[in-house]
């Protein structure tokens, strides 16, 4: 059977680094091969080349059997690649019809056949079993229906290789669930589809074949029923991969923080934390589990000064701390690592040294008398950069331009650094790659070990079962069950994050 | 556009009107004074409109145009100066000279566009700046050449201001006309009546046409854009020319239909304002026309209170000073601009330069 694609030799380069080199990559027709590796791998450089965005340094690549030359999107389209972007290319202003037909519109005479699009849609829709309303504004959906019409937008001008980058990146576990059954819907009907991803879980579950790239290269390509996550990772990384947390018993002590009866409205006010009570002692970590959307972000905000308090208590340390100002909250010793590290952790257009500081920059010896000492931020931001591993070419550049694992890694070695006695680390891994991860796991880990008491919120069961010394299941904004992590199965959170009671042995 | 915001613009025509009627009626009968303010409100908005028209194209595919000011100014020169050397230097007839100076006009605007694009796209420098510069190199050169052509002894015009082959004659819509008493609206200048026609097709071409979506598209997320084959840039340059040019009728307006002569600095503020037009319209053909309105209903306002100034009753005197009714449109950009009459959505990308 012949390729649908095939890329040979491909090789870019851009300003100081190799992108890809020598990349050799075909599809097969009907397959779903994904493409795997840390970020930095080449991996989305080299689907841009597919899709025409970048032009490669040599190489060639062909379809069906045929040598093409893309100078554009517009001809990799033409040949039957469709790409959704791990951000989409959707205008949010426009409704669906109009994203889906831009570039490509339907006219009747000087004005746009608006209906005529609509009925194409609505075919496409039945057809491939993607619903989507062709006069729905595409703001006013969520992340999961704005990726089916990105998809729905690549068969409109008739893709029969898709390429998907990232695509779970932005989804809920059950979201991601609905994309891997749309793949096998479209792989039926006779698209190939190569899937980008870094997720070792997803690629074991839902591909054909697996390639896995590491700076620049191919590593090489596996089946998927003759490989495992600690291989994958291995070929990933270039060295083994501790998947597993190394950690030791915890050290529970006395309590740090103590939560009573925590009641939290979020702007529409509607209650999303109801009556939520527990405690976290110095050197242990309590993973808090859940669904998305269940009241973490809230209990988060509220813990860390950053959204009112309805009614209930908070105390640190014995300290009546509710509703403080979170510079209060960080000068008793809180340390907060934040959901949305770009939003809330870091001032983006601010050079790393800055960031570095942004919790203390007005305590000496980095301030005296509100005038900032340039010395110590440089000594500091160098120390840390130094010990947390940050891949920056210097302290100055913006943070804009470090890569995501990096850029957690200056709140990580910020929010780590500052004697603290209390760690709030809301998702602290999502979106990272596989080294990323290790290192962060293993610092909070090390953080415990230091008597510090630990609150782990995250979406990510694994992440909380690795890490966890207890775990508290959040559901609708109560806390259903807190279990011990040692004794607690998979299955078993599964159904308390769907809001089943526990029988308890 | 919204209820509160066309409350609000009526609202604010009919006190005004209210005003002038009241002071007037002793005069002459309220239903004239009604129709004149009506024809003056139509005449004097339409450098705003067109203005506002020009603000509309450039910035919904994502470039800010401050530059409105400049180019109405640089056009109103030019279109004028073409005018004149037709008439007074080649002796053509009346009307061929000032037809000849609108397409000038407009050339103009099309290349003070020309400038803004490749300011703005090629060289990506900050929109506002580059409309900065657009708006002072217009002053420099309008106010340059004035000197130089009109008032040196050796210029070619012998030092003095030659005749003006005067304004575009008013057109008298058929039918419309003739209606008696409210006939006099339908009475207008062919500028004016080309920017209404202008508000209609503009918002057809940027709602419901292929280039108004791919521009549309370019000025929100130029990036969606480019990966579906649009030429971000090309689109761009496109859309500020034409933006450009319609500055430039709005600059004819000034020196060919408005009054014969160039004044130095005489658009006095009216491209900014038509910003403020744009603005408050959300972007949109229509809603950038009825905010207009208003503004000329504020000039208009100016204007008729200045021909019943005898009439102003004692109590009100202080409207008999010409600079206190001036401020009103001046007054009024910015009250609407602090957002007090609710917020507007301007493109997403406006002047942020698109790197591919």
């Amino acid at each position: 059977m012949t390729n649908i694609l095939e890329a040979k030799g491909i090789t870019k380069q851009f300003p100081g680094v190799l992108a890809n080199d020598h990349v050799n990559f075909d599809l097969r027709p009907g397959e779903i091969h994904a493409l795997l590796g840390e970020n930095g791998a080449g991996k989305t450089t080299l689907m841009n080349i597919l899709y025409g965005l970048y032009h490669a340094d040599s190489g060639e690549i062909s379809i069906k059997g045929n040598p093409v030359a893309f100078q554009s999107p517009k001809d990799a389209i033409e040949s039957g690649i469709g790409m959704v972007h791990q951000h989409f290319m959707l205008v949010p202003v426009f409704t669906v019809a109009e994203n889906i037909m831009l570039g490509m519109e339907t006219t009747r005479g000087l004005a746009l056949d608006r209906k005529a699009v609509s009925a194409k849609i609505h075919e496409l829709s039945l057809q491939y079993g993607l619903e989507v309303n062709p006069a729905d504004l595409v703001r006013e959906l969520p992340v999961g229906v704005q990726q089916r019409v990105e998809i729905v937008k690549a068969l409109y001008r008739k893709a029969e290789i898709l390429i998907l980058d990232e695509p779970t990146a932005v989804l809920t576990p059950q979201e991601a669930d609905d994309l891997f059954r749309i793949m096998r819907e479209l792989t039926s009907h006779g698209v190939s589809i190569i899937f980008i991803t870094h997720k070792l879980k997803e690629v074991l579950a839902v591909s054909d074949r697996i390639t896995v790239m590491r700076g620049g290269r191919v590593v090489g390509s596996v089946l998927p029923n003759e490989t495992n996550e600690a291989q994958l990772a291995t070929m990933m990384v270039g060295r083994e991969v501790i998947l597993q947390v190394d950690k030791g018993e915890a050290k529970p002590t006395e309590d740090v923080l103590q939560v009573k009866n925590l009641r939290v409205y979020d702007i529409r006010n509607l209650e999303v934390v109801r009556g939520v009570s527990f405690e976290v002692k110095a050197g242990e970590i309590l993973g808090v589990a859940g669904v998305q959307g269940n009241g973490q972000t809230e209990l988060v905000e509220a813990l860390t000064g950053l959204h009112p308090v309805h009614s209930g208590e908070v105390y640190l340390e014995g300290h009546n701390m509710t509703g403080k100002s979170p510079r209060q909250m960080i000068e008793l010793g809180t340390a907060h690592i934040p959901e949305d590290r770009q939003r809330h952790g870091l001032v983006l257009s601010y050079p790393v040294a800055d960031n570095l500081i942004l919790c203390t920059y007005y305590q000496p010896p980095f301030a005296h008398n509100g005038v900032i000492n340039n010395q110590p931020v440089d000594k500091y931001s160098r120390e840390l950069i130094e010990q947390f591993d940050i891949r920056t070419p210097s302290p100055y550049v913006n943070t804009f331009t470090l890569s995501g694992g990096n850029q957690q890694k200056v709140i990580v070695a910020r929010e780590l650094s500052r004697p603290i006695h209390l760690l709030i680390a809301n998702q602290p891994t999502r979106g990272l790659d596989v080294g990323s991860i290790e290192y962060i796991h293993q610092q909070i880990v090390a953080m415990r070990d230091r008597s510090i008491a630990v609150l782990l919120v995250s979406t990510e069961l694994d992440e909380i079962m690795a890490l966890s010394d207890r775990i508290a299941v959040m559901y609708r904004g109560e806390i259903v069950a807190t279990v011990d992590a040692k004794t607690t199965t998979r299955e078993e959170l599964g159904l308390l994050m769907a809001g089943s009671t526990i029988k308890t042995a | 556009m919204d209820l509160k915001r066309f409350g609000f613009i009526a609202f604010i025509i009919v006190i005004l009107f209210v005003i002038v009627v009241l002071v007037g009626k002793g005069t002459v009968p309220a239903t004239v004074i009604i129709v004149s303010m009506v024809a003056t409100t139509i005449s004097v908005s339409t450098p705003l409109v067109l203005g506002a028209l020009s603000g509309v194209f450039c910035e919904r595919s994502g470039i800010v145009n401050i530059g409105i000011e400049g180019m109405m100014l640089s056009s109103a020169f030019f279109g004028w100066f073409a005018s004149i050397y037709l008439s007074f230097i080649l002796k053509a007839p009346a009307l061929t000279s000032l037809l000849f100076g609108v397409v000038v006009a407009i050339l103009t605007g099309g290349l003070m566009g020309l400038l803004l694009a490749w300011l703005s796209v090629t060289f990506k420098v900050d929109q506002i700046i580059g409309g900065t510069v657009i708006n002072i190199l217009a002053i420099g050169i309008t106010g340059f050449l004035n000197r130089q052509i009109f008032f040196e002894k050796h210029s070619v015009f012998g030092g003095q201001v030659p005749h003006a082959p005067g304004t575009l004659p008013p057109i008298h819509i058929p039918f419309l006309a003739d209606i008696p008493l409210f006939g006099k609206i339908f009475v207008q200048q062919p500028i004016a009546i080309t920017a209404i026609v202008f508000v209609v097709l503009a918002n057809f071409v940027i709602f419901n046409t292929r280039w108004g979506l791919r521009s549309r598209a370019v000025g929100e997320h130029p990036r969606a854009a480019d990966t579906v084959g649009i030429n971000v840039y090309k689109m761009q340059y496109l859309n500020v020319i034409i933006g450009g040019c319609i500055a430039g009728l709005a600059g004819a307006y000034f020196t060919l239909e408005s009054v014969p002569s160039f004044e130095p600095l005489m658009t006095n503020g009216r491209g900014f304002i038509s910003l403020a037009a744009m603005i408050f319209g959300n972007w949109t053909p229509f809603g950038a026309w009825a905010a207009s309105l208003v503004f000329g209903a504020s000039q208009a306002f100016q204007i008729n209170l200045q021909f019943f100034r005898e009439m102003i009753p004692p109590q009100w005197s202080f409207l008999q000073q010409s600079y206190v009714v001036g401020m009103v449109p001046y007054l009024l950009t910015m009250f609407i601009l602090t957002g007090l009459i609710g917020k507007t959505t301007p493109p997403a990308t406006e002047n942020k330069p698109y790197e591919k």
